[in-house]
């Protein structure tokens, strides 16, 4: 896996892939069905989605398990499951990636607020380190933590995954531009502090993902370079906010809108660049062009 | 007006729960939401003043700076807990009828969505405003909202979603609302909701934060 921040430390920028979740409704997901089942019942769709970002030129592919912790599968009963759902998530992006590419395990937040007593630390790290440890047995390279908002909790969930893996531990938290124009997480994090407190926990590569849309990373990223000069930093922009019409969400970024900005960030310092809800491999073919080209 | 009053509402704006809850710092150590409540009740405040005066101004001073952007979740939910411990002592006066909640929100986040932090804080901010509220939970389904409005005719309804898979699911739901019960009034909200949506599928008002929900009820109710 240091193979991965090899390619960093050398200068070269990476690219990551697209969106999963809204590929997976796009193959017939419903809103009340479980994605991270869809490793075990549907896995030749879900190799479809991996297969797609490889062909587009994507670095690294993510795996299907962003909702494959214990407390949200046991929304649908599959808290017993956790390490074979995780494994197949894993596996299944394994065999997409081949052994040239990276493949980054995808761990996302557990829905339940610490600070609401919801869960305590103890069963968080527990949750964690269950999924962390399935996915690398399916075969990842690397856990990305993603979309996390409360850096507690994101703290929590990178040294689970470190001191239970042998793994590089990445970490991405979900920014909004607020009134004065800062970011912050919903839970009121800077950039700044997560990247104090995520560094100092063991994360190998921090960033931001979702968010609304990739101009505002650029903004991001500079913080986050400002506050750390050699971290390296993961970008995984969404393509915009929804628009909905006649039944059908819609997002605003096209290919074009995202790659026009990769060369920006990038020279704000971001170090993997790759796409969240509602980017396709179109957009991260856009963005291997760019990339290319810097 | 009351000096234990003031002391209340700063201990809901600020999230003081109790004289032993650390938090905030600042307020280490005084008292806080559940003592003031119950010494306050003692003293023959009338339960209604202590609503009004104490707990609402707390709870629109917390909304009002979490729409600027000034505190975030956290405060937020110290705020929402303060008011849930003052309420336990003011429950006995609404359900004896000496104390009256303004109205009824019915909230539930929509089909096929299990997310419930959105949800809770306008729950509660709703709740710490006067007015009766009814959770139905997650993942809640229009037979389940009606079901609810017709034991609450005068209810207002909030759907809450966020994901943009489930967000769909809120035109059906406020289209059958309608159609069961007409004149039902449906708030909308959740992070890939606006108000070109909310037109679109023929909902009432949608709020982006929960002080507007709020605002919306007081226009719609009080």
């Amino acid at each position: 896996m240091s193979k991965l921040l090899n390619e960093i430390n050398k200068g070269r920028v990476l690219v990551s892939d697209g969106a999963w979740g809204t590929f997976l409704q796009q193959k017939g997901l419903k809103p009340s069905e479980c994605p991270e089942e869809w490793n075990i019942s549907r896995a030749a769709d879900v190799f479809d989605i991996a297969k797609s970002y490889v062909d587009a030129g994507a670095d690294m592919i993510e795996t299907n398990s962003f909702g494959g912790n214990y407390f949200k599968l046991k929304n649908y009963g599959f808290e017993g499951r956790v390490f074979e759902i995780n494994k197949a998530a894993a596996e299944i992006s394994r065999k997409a990636a081949g052994a040239d590419r990276f493949v980054l395990g995808s761990v996302g937040p557990t829905g339940k607020l610490l600070m609401m007593e919801e869960v305590t630390e103890a069963e968080l790290y527990e949750a964690f380190k269950a999924q962390s440890i399935a996915l690398e047995a399916g075969g990842a390279d690397a856990i990305v933590i993603e979309t996390m908002t409360d850096l507690e909790e994101a703290r929590i969930a990178v040294k689970a995954a470190k001191e239970n893996t042998g793994c590089e531990v990445f970490c991405t938290m979900t920014f909004d531009k607020i009134i004065g124009g800062e970011y912050r997480t919903m839970m009121g994090i800077s950039p700044t502090e997560m990247t104090e407190t995520l560094a100092e926990a063991g994360a190998a590569v921090i960033g931001a993902n979702c968010g609304n849309g990739i101009a505002d990373m650029i903004g991001i990223v500079k913080e986050i370079r400002l506050a750390n000069a050699t971290i390296p930093i993961l970008i995984h922009a969404n393509a915009g906010m929804p628009h909905y019409c006649d039944g059908e969400t819609t997002f605003p970024e096209s290919p074009d809108d995202m790659a026009g900005n990769v060369r920006e960030i990038a020279e704000a310092g971001a170090n993997i660049i790759g796409g969240c809800c509602g980017t396709t491999p179109g957009h991260i073919c856009k963005v291997r062009e760019v990339v290319k080209s810097l | 007006m009351n000096e234990l009053l003031i002391k209340l509402s700063e201990c809901i704006e600020f999230g003081k729960i109790n004289m032993a809850s650390p938090y905030p710092p600042q307020m280490k150590g005084q008292e806080g939401a559940d003592e003031i409540t119950r010494r306050a009740l003692e003293e023959g405040v009338p339960p209604q003043d202590i609503l009004s005066n104490g707990l609402m101004p707390g709870m629109e001073r917390i909304g009002v700076k979490f729409r600027e952007n000034k505190v975030f979740v956290p405060q937020v939910l110290m705020s929402a807990k303060a008011m849930s411990t003052a309420m336990l002592h003011l429950k006995p006066h609404f359900l004896s009828g000496a104390a009256k909640q303004k109205g009824t929100f019915i909230i539930g986040t929509v089909l096929g969505d299990l997310h419930d932090i959105g949800k809770n804080l306008v729950g509660m901010m709703v709740e710490g405003n006067g007015y009766k509220v009814i959770d139905l939970g997650t993942d809640v389904g229009s037979e389940k909202f009606i079901e609810s409005v017709r034991q609450n005719p005068e209810a207002v309804v909030g759907l809450s979603a966020l994901l943009t898979t489930t967000m769909v699911n809120m035109e059906k739901i406020t289209r059958e609302i309608k159609e069961a019960m007409p004149g039902t009034l449906v708030t909308i909200g959740g992070a890939p909701v606006n108000n070109d949506f909310c037109s679109k599928i023929g909902a009432d008002n949608y709020s982006p934060d929960p002080q507007g929900v709020v605002e919306y009820l007081n226009s719609k109710i009080s």
